[in-house]
């Protein structure tokens, strides 16, 4: 199969509006005729269910939470990117296409990235119009911060809570619709598999968490909006439920997996503090602007940080980068702190750690001033650290938070499953191999409230699907094989925990297919996803039965697919002999350590098919042609 | 560190439940609430008992997924902190902790610390919202909102949805979190239109589920881990009296409460 992604021809500015005249419409009359899944309740998930609610469609929205609100766009601090030029300062539609190619490193579809940025105007005005309480002028317009290394003010925040209010917004709007009789919402339901029919996507098999039942959905189409894959780490900064398998089991129904290697490393997350740890705590970027990172020049130096004299610090960033000193990009400042740990020369219990200094500034601004910019995420610091960032330095390390991979889909926004739409995270569309700060708010809202209200209707208009339902063989089989892998998981009361698997899969992962890569690295990793994968299948413990609540068990069914998406990874990560953005191979840097990209050779999408999991995946290639945005090599020396 | 857990067990909506007793023993004072109870479940599935069931998900304060009483009150002994950020630093070695879930007729039980909250989202849905369909929206800045404005819708906005103010409620009152929601929404511009109706309905929504009335107590704000004031409450009753008395013709439209989960609702 070739990949058409159905880019319009002509100038990029005119690109989404030509779509939209060419696109067939459905009768006002015609969309209550219509029903559409929805998976996922997340800025993607919640905006299109409402949205296309509104139009007059039959949603069924499914979430595993217990409320749609709780879907992890909720955490996002930062702010959403905006080409409103409200300060005046330069700023464009143009602007912040060309950023966002430049900055995902040539690794993203132009036409794609453009739509993106022109919609963003539009998102921002329709959560205005929902209540969202953007942060405000005294004179009562709307206010901007700088963020991600952009030269222009162009994010809009919620003080560092961006992320819920635009949530509330769209979950608000989305019960809206709940009341109105448009959409069902089915909370704590968990999408196990994709029905496809005569090579449509016609529905889903669910399980409902509470009574155990296994439950088949039909509708006209399937949009999935389950968010990104960074639990295959097992420690991040996604929440413990973000999983991968409402993807992955449509990936083996035949939707193409693009761009798996393509992971976002955040520098500044708490450091890991011992082996019960869960999760990772993000610490916005933004103390870069007035922290200096350093470590000890001696390996193993065990004094306390206040003790280590200015000549025995060495402050690598600006050591290395003179120009950019501690502000240069995520993925560069996460590769460095991993090397100098890696020497031995990490700081805190576990060696894995760099200090983040503050006495710089204070004593230059004051404690007051410091207070003032960051007083709340020194004391979120404080409150999980019990130690005083005003006194003592920060400890940071990396930790992964977003992934930039996911389902491919064409302009339209659909799969290589006609039927099947993925929005948000979960696909792989706009940021390449590297992701500029509050760009993923913008992505999620864009797809959900703008774009799949348009394209939706255009292939419902333009296909008669025949009727179907759930005695549908089909549906039956896909049901059948839920059942079965359920019963194995519950049947094998191995020795081994879910979460010991996980920890360990986790670890792998990232050792080998994390902040930086070798060719033989990842092929030892998969060696050892496979053979962990086995054990996990003779050996992993699940508690209880499947006819009830049981936590266990709906883990036990992510870390299945994380062991398959993992290997996955390593492959993708192996076959692509470059580095690009968050994909760093050691082989390919420049003299002075930078990532090396080859355009000649993979400026293109790598779009993964499943053929069993016996057999190696299918790589397909989606040539990325630059017409107006050129390659350049990044350098911030 | 060593701590005993009381927590609270029950197996299914229709079971009794009762506190069971937990030793454990490599208690880390770094580690949070929730990873203790990870601990502890690593530890039962060894030995081939069930795990604790228990809410969450973000792990950074925010969703508003956790939450249970620990010695009697929500969320735990420090100020505005949910469970999944309480470090168990604050307790001391040997301590005693009892564990239970949220305890109100409008949340029923589901399993161990695990209850039903469905309740919120009904209430939301009959009016937690300024009707802008897709497409609607005039320039975001059309309407100038004064910063003050726009701070104490955010203070009022910044509700999780967690529950612990229906919980640490000797009524099981709901109205800390319906009345930060209409809050939310009253005192920006583009809420007004709507504001009688929202007030009505709302409160319409929130008497039909078992919530009980507000008796002006603060237990709801002290526990609150978003530290939503109580002026929320205020606010709701003079939105509510004013609409009740300005719309007393209009048909209010609730939501029958649901309190099964078998498939084919909704």
């Amino acid at each position: 199969m070739t990949l058409d992604s159905r880019t319009p021809s002509g100038p990029i500015e005119q690109a989404w509006d030509k779509t939209r005249f060419d696109m067939k419409l459905v009768n006002p009359a015609n969309k209550r005729k219509h029903t559409v899944i929805v998976v996922g309740s997340g800025l993607a998930g919640a905006s299109a269910a409402a949205t296309l609610g509104e139009l007059g469609y039959h949603i069924k929205c499914f979430c595993f939470q217990d409320s749609p609100r709780r879907a992890h766009s909720i955490a996002a601090q930062g702010g959403i990117n905006a080409a409103k030029n409200y300060q005046n300062d330069g700023d464009s539609v143009y602007r912040l296409f060309y950023d966002t190619v430049k900055g995902g490193d040539f690794r993203a579809r132009e036409a794609n990235v453009y739509r993106l940025a022109q919609i963003s105007v539009n998102i921002i005005d329709q959560c205005v119009a929902q209540g969202v309480p953007f942060a405000r002028e005294y004179g009562g317009t709307l206010t901007n911060r700088s963020f991600g290394g952009a030269q222009v003010s162009r994010t809009f925040y919620a003080r560092g809570q961006t992320g819920q209010q635009l949530l509330l917004g769209a979950y608000q709007a989305l019960e809206r619709q709940v009341q109105a009789g448009t959409v069902a919402m089915y909370p704590r339901t968990e999408m196990l598999d994709l029905i496809v029919i005569d090579g449509n996507a016609r529905g889903i098999v669910t399980r409902n968490l509470i009574t155990g039942e296994i439950d088949t959905y039909i509708a006209d189409a399937v949009i999935l909006a389950s968010g990104g894959y960074g639990n295959v780490y097992y420690l991040s900064t996604n929440a413990k439920g973000s999983n991968v398998t409402a993807s992955w089991r449509a990936h083996k129904r035949g939707a193409y997996f693009a761009n798996p290697c393509y992971t976002q490393i955040h520098p500044t997350c708490i450091p890991v503090s011992g082996d019960y740890q869960s999760k990772l705590t993000l610490m916005s970027e933004s103390l870069r602007n007035d922290g200096r990172i350093w470590v000890p020049q001696k390996k193993g130096d065990k004094r306390s940080p206040n003790q280590i004299p200015e000549a025995e610090r060495d402050y690598y960033l600006e050591r290395r980068y003179p120009s950019f000193g501690n502000l240069v990009p995520r993925d560069v400042a996460s590769r460095n702190a991993k090397a100098v740990c890696d020497e031995g020369r990490g700081v805190g219990e576990t060696a894995l750690g760099v200090y983040l200094d503050f006495a710089a500034a204070i004593k230059r601004l004051g404690e007051n001033t410091i207070r003032e910019r960051y007083g709340n995420l020194f004391d979120m610091y404080q409150r999980i650290t019990d130690e005083d960032p005003y006194k003592v330095p920060m400890r940071i390390y990396p930790a992964i938070h977003y992934t930039m991979g996911g389902l491919w889909v064409d302009y339209h926004l659909q799969s290589t499953i006609p039927g099947l739409f993925v929005l948000g995270e979960a696909n792989f569309s706009d940021h390449g191999a590297n992701r500029l700060g509050a760009s993923a708010l913008m992505q999620g809202l864009s797809d959900g409230y703008f774009v799949i209200p348009y394209t939706i209707g255009n292939y419902l208009a333009s296909n008669k699907l025949a009727k179907a339902d759930a005695s549908h063989e089909e549906a039956r089989n896909a049901v059948a094989d839920v059942q079965q892998m359920t019963q194995k998981l519950l049947s094998i009361k191995g020795k081994r925990t879910v979460d010991s698997f996980h920890r360990e899969l986790g670890k792998i992962v990232w050792d080998e297919c994390g902040m930086s890569r070798t060719a033989q690295g990842l092929e030892k990793a998969i060696g050892q996803i496979r053979a962990l994968r086995e054990e996990y299948w003779q050996n992993v413990n699940v508690p209880g039965s499947g006819d009830d609540l049981n936590q266990s068990l709906e883990k036990a069914g992510r870390v299945a697919d994380f062991f398959e998406l993992g290997e996955l990874m390593c492959v993708d990560a192996l076959h692509r002999n470059e580095s690009c953005g968050g994909h760093f191979r050691e082989e390919y840097q420049t003299p002075d350590g930078e990532a090396q990209r080859d355009d000649e050779n993979f400026s293109y999408v790598a779009a993964w098919k499943y053929r069993g999991l016996h057999a190696p995946e299918e790589l397909h290639k989606e040539p990325l042609v630059f017409n107006y945005v050129h390659p350049s090599q990044r350098s911030y020396k | 560190m060593k701590l005993t857990l009381k927590i609270w067990r029950q197996k299914g909506p229709k079971d009794r439940g009762a506190f069971v007793d937990y030793a454990v023993d490599n208690v880390n004072p770094e580690m949070s609430m929730l990873e203790c109870l990870d601990v502890l479940n690593e530890t039962l599935i060894e030995r081939g008992e069930e795990p604790v069931a228990f809410e969450h998900d973000c792990r950074e304060g925010i969703c508003g997924s956790c939450g249970f009483m620990i010695n009697g009150v929500a969320h735990g002994p420090q100020r505005a902190t949910t469970v999944c950020q309480l470090t168990m630093r604050h307790f001391k070695d040997g301590q005693e902790l009892v564990i239970e879930p949220w305890r109100a007729a409008a949340f029923p039980q589901i399993k161990d610390l695990v209850v039903d909250r469905r309740a919120f989202d009904r209430i939301i849905a009959t009016g937690g919202y300024i009707s802008v369909s897709t497409g609607n929206a005039p320039d975001g800045n059309v309407i100038p909102v004064g910063k003050e404005i726009a701070d104490r819708a955010m203070d009022a906005a910044a509700c999780i949805g967690c529950g612990a103010c229906v919980a640490a409620c000797p009524n099981a009152s709901a109205a800390l979190f319906t009345g930060a929601k209409i809050s939310h929404l009253s005192v920006l511009p583009q809420g007004v239109p709507e504001r009688d109706h929202r007030a009505v309905n709302m409160v319409a929504q929130m008497n039909a589920e078992s919530f009980g009335g507000c008796t002006s107590i603060g237990e709801c704000t002290a526990v609150c881990p978003k530290e939503i004031p109580l002026e929320v409450i205020a606010i709701m009753n003079r939105d509510y009296i004013r609409g009740s008395w300005k719309k007393r013709d209009d048909v209010v439209k609730t939501i029958a409460p649901v309190t099964d989960w078998s498939s084919g609702r909704g």
